[in-house]
């Protein structure tokens, strides 16, 4: 998308950009009248539940539903039979693609069960005790298999292979014999040798990452109605409605005409609820029983059958001058995929060194299958585990050549005309404003004291992908513009959104009424991932404005009776000449001068755009137990143009707090058979009130050249700097480099035993 | 566990008969039917249709279904619905009067503490019980006692402060009503 008329200026004085208007679904969400996925009712609703193996790796001989078909109450079954078996097919789904094949074995298992919790049946009942009543009646037959759960060993020759179907890519170059290792990605910049043999300082590290479950409050629901006139709608909690049609078409081989998807509101995604589990099932429970079917997960299914993210293994070898400066890097990362190939090994490799200028660098990146649920997106998916590994590197690097950290960082920062490793050239881009804010912070001034006490920085990077947003405008008589647009609102997008139509238009917040359309009344929108909301489905809102404007212009031509190309529109009143009329004025003349004004619009950004932040973290670390505290937090970021500050800090806040989770606490424990042991928010536990301080945040706006409001996405990049940041904090605490997360109690009391015994 | 978890499953769908339940629902008498093994959160939310209380875990974990049993903030989840009988119960949809926002309600909109929203019932109930208790609540007050609320978007900040601002102007409210 070229720059529009209106450059991004933070200093640009806005009517409604950057206020704090209230979010326009506020009172349904604190009063309980928003209807979530699963508060959705219709008339003869049926519930179905899934079975799910018990063994995390095993072929499946047989399946016998006749004593679960004979359950009073039990309306339909179904197994792999019932889902046609799709040939390898790739469907971009925006933020991502996916083999439709992998996919629909995921959704029911055919062959084997390929990880504890993988759906293998699923019945639908008159209520959800008769549906699991009869879940116990389904006869499976298993035989075992050896099992894998770390990516290393599932890199091995002699580990169990999970699919005979799966051969190596590497860089188009196809393996001869079939591997759990599925793509091998290879990126590379100058000359590594050369850039290794300038330096003065190499420090070569290894880092481990556990999985972590995106610990979304709302478990996974939909509901499915196969009517009678052949024509399927699912009511849904996901990130996409478009690329939910889109999967649930492709995997029951009908066309997407044929499938409505209306989004209820979304209790939480961040990256998990973009690809189907429940749809399609619900979608083949409903066609054979003739009701609308629906079907929520336990909270112990969230954990066991969907994505957690990537456990990762991570080298990193840097390179520096004694004058700080980065000569070369090499980056060596292997992510597990789960039980399916195409995990986050991507944008992993794309990120570890996305925050440096380094003349030479050369990457590895390697996508392993393994018995663990098929991993999921997860904010700013692989940027995390590859930062924690670089920015470690990077502190130790700084120390050793006894250089601040900042100012180490500021020699190196990724800027405008940096070009990554994997190609891309850097627009103008905020690291360097990040690090320079985050010098001038009061946390980053004020000095930390006290034993067993430590303060770490890290920065971190993630796209801010474009992809295809929709919205229309319909304007009303009374001056209030109803907005349609097709991103499923997971933190207030709506109003972001709307703010900017507003802006456009010259009216307040409160005068646009935006809602989300499902996937027959707005155009096609793509997910709600990628950082991407309020970048472009507010570029479409802008340009939806501007129709209007443009329309209504024509109008106030048609009163003046004059040329429609005299008219002009400032903070939302027309003139021509000695004449003016207000947008409030017009738009109740607007039945007087030819009908209804619709403003509409379809964007297409080309070329992602780009996020930094840096974080600042305190911490104290109990020398008895290792316990580590968060003493005092600040994220900062730049986000272009703040829209509404207050979600904007409530992106930065809650990333912040979800990596605070990710070092210190989160991880699948497995058993040796593969099993998981901690499915319950009582066992993995996630960070409460309780366990994190108040976040502070500083918002720097480095204007974003792709957006006529300098718009950046924010969501997803405060989860990537905060383990390193952290692991820096404790080093400085403890004297000890913590490299694997997360640093729990009993981790980092045996390396602080370690270290003191040495 | 998950033994103990499918035994349990197995229990509860034997069919039983139902015990009629009376109670006060944010303020008005309710009657229901219910199995013996029905948690007052199915109750709620399947055969009352107040779905403001939200599931998220089922366990006891997670507090999106807080509701206010005589005053007290529980897991609906971990309330038998028989347990009910005779008891008070508020539920998020009798939080604000008449139309108007409960302070806490409109300062959790101020101060945009909610994201996806889902987690925001229950801790604005157990907010409520909380400033009913203790109007001036510290800062770790008010982190412990919604410590057994989960929310994963916000990152707790604006929630503590919405709570803080909410105690202030219920404060101001009082003053101003006493004068």
């Amino acid at each position: 998308m070229k720059s529009d008329a209106q450059s991004g200026d933070s200093a640009r004085e806005y009517k409604v950009l950057g206020k704090r208007p209230i979010r326009h679904d506020g009172a349904d969400k604190v009063t309980g009248r928003a209807i979530y996925g699963a508060d959705f009712q219709i008339t003869g609703l049926a519930h179905g539940k899934i079975l799910r193996s018990p063994h995390p790796h095993a072929k499946i001989l047989s399946i016998d539903t006749s004593e679960a078909e004979k359950l009073p109450g039990v309306l339909a079954v179904a197994t792999r039979e019932d889902l046609p078996d799709l040939a390898d097919k790739i469907a971009n789904l925006g933020e991502g693609a996916v083999n439709l094949a992998h996919l629909g074995r995921n959704v029911l298992a055919h062959e084997k069960a390929l990880y504890k919790g993988h759906a293998v049946a699923a019945v639908a009942a008159v209520d959800a005790h008769t549906a699991r009543e009869a879940l116990n009646l389904i006869r499976v037959e298993y035989e075992t298999l050896p099992t894998v759960t770390w990516v290393l060993d599932a890199m091995q020759e002699d580990a169990p292979l999970l699919h005979d179907d799966v051969y190596t890519d590497s860089m188009g170059q196809r393996g001869d014999k079939p591997s759990n290792v599925s793509t091998h990605i290879h990126f590379e910049k100058g000359n590594l040798e050369e850039g290794f043999a300038e330096a003065e300082v190499v420090i070569e590290r290894e880092f481990k990452t556990a999985s972590v479950h995106q610990g979304y409050i709302e478990p996974h629901v939909s509901t499915a109605l196969w009517n009678a006139d052949g024509h399927l709608t699912i009511w849904t909690s996901t990130q996409g409605s478009f690329t939910a049609r889109q999967q649930t078409a492709e995997l029951l081989q009908i066309p997407v005409s044929q499938v409505t998807v209306v989004p209820c509101e979304i209790g939480g995604g961040f990256g998990g609820k973009i690809a189907v589990y429940l749809e399609p099932v619900a979608a083949l429970l409903s066609k054979k029983c003739g009701r609308p079917v629906k079907m929520t997960m336990d909270r112990d299914e969230v954990f066991e059958g969907t994505g957690p993210t990537p456990g990762s293994f991570v080298r990193i070898k840097l390179g520096a001058k004694k004058d700080g400066r980065l000569t070369a890097g090499e980056a060596w990362l292997a992510y597990d995929a789960g039980a399916f190939p195409d995990g986050m090994i991507g944008a992993g490799s794309m990120c570890v060194f996305s925050c440096y200028d380094l003349p030479h660098a050369i990457v590895d990146g390697y996508d392993v299958v393994l018995n663990k649920p098929k991993t999921q997106a997860y904010r700013a998916p692989g940027a995390t585990q590859a930062a924690f590994a670089c920015e470690s590197v990077i502190d130790e690097l700084a120390e050793q050549l006894n250089i601040d950290p900042i100012e180490f960082r500021l020699k190196n920062a990724a800027k405008e005309g940096t070009r990554r490793v994997d190609g891309p050239v850097y627009p103008r881009v905020g690291l360097i404003e990040t690090l320079e804010a985050a010098r001038s912070s009061d946390h980053w001034k004020s000095p930390l004291e006290g034993p067993h006490r430590g303060r770490g920085i890290a920065s971190g990077y993630w796209f801010n992908i474009g992809l295809k947003s929709s919205a229309a405008a319909n304007v009303n008589a009374d001056g209030t513009v109803t907005l349609i647009e097709g991103s499923t609102d997971i933190g207030g997008t709506r109003t972001s959104v709307a703010m900017q139509l507003a802006e456009t238009l010259g009216i307040s917040a409160e005068e646009v009424h935006p809602q989300v359309g499902d996937t027959d009344s707005v155009g096609y929108t793509d997910v709600t991932g990628g950082s991407r909301v309020t970048f472009a489905t507010g570029l479409a809102a802008y340009h939806a404005g501007l129709d209007i404007l443009r329309q209504m212009k024509e109008r106030a031509a048609i009163l003046w009776e004059c040329d429609a190309e005299k008219v002009t529109v400032e903070e939302g009143t027309f003139r021509a000449d000695d004449k003016a009329i207000s947008f409030q004025e017009l738009a109740s003349r607007l039945h007087e001068t030819g009908g209804p004004v619709v403003g509409r619009a379809t964007v297409d950004p080309a070329g992602p755009t780009n996020g930094f932040g840096t974080h600042i973290v305190d911490v104290e670390v109990d020398p008895d137990t290792a316990k580590v505290t968060i003493l005092r937090y600040t994220a900062i970021q730049d986000a272009g143009k703040a829209i509404h500050p207050s979600y904007v800090e409530g992106q930065m806040q809650g990333g912040a707090v979800q990596g605070i989770g990710w070092a210190l606490n989160e991880e699948y424990f497995f058993d040796d058979s593969g099993r998981m042991q901690n499915a319950s928010f009582l066992d993995y536990r996630i960070p409460t009130c309780l366990d994190v301080p108040m976040i502070d945040t500083i918002i720097v706006e480095v204007p974003n050249p792709a957006h006529p409001y300098g718009v950046r996405g924010v969501g997803e990049t405060p989860i990537v700097p905060p383990p390193a940041a952290i692991a820096n904090a404790v080093y400085r605490a403890t004297g000890v480099r913590m490299r694997e997360l997360p640093m729990s109690p009993p981790r980092l009391w045996a390396e602080i035993s370690r270290h003191e015994s040495a | 566990m998950a033994i103990v978890r499918e035994q349990r499953k197995r229990l509860l769908t034997k069919t039983q008969k139902k015990t009629h339940v009376t109670t006060k629902i944010n303020g008005e008498d309710v009657e229901f039917l219910c199995e013996p093994h029905h948690s007052l959160l199915e109750v709620l939310r399947d055969v009352l249709r107040l779905t403001g209380a939200k599931e998220g875990c089922n366990n006891g974990n997670c507090g999106a279904c807080t509701v206010l049993l005589n005053g007290s903030p529980v897991d609906s989840c971990l309330v038998l619905a028989v347990e009910a009988e005779g008891a008070e119960i508020t539920t998020i949809e009798g939080l604000a009067d008449a139309g108007h926002l409960h302070p806490l309600q409109q300062c959790f909109l101020e101060d945009a503490a909610l994201q996806c929203g889902i987690c925001t019932p229950g801790f604005l109930m157990t907010a409520k019980a909380l400033l009913d208790k203790n109007p001036q609540p510290t800062e770790h007050e008010i982190r412990f006692q919604l410590a057994g609320n989960l929310c994963r978007c916000t990152g707790y900040d604006k929630i503590v402060r919405a709570v803080q601002h909410a105690a202030e102007r219920l404060a101001e409210n009082n003053a101003q009503s006493s004068t």
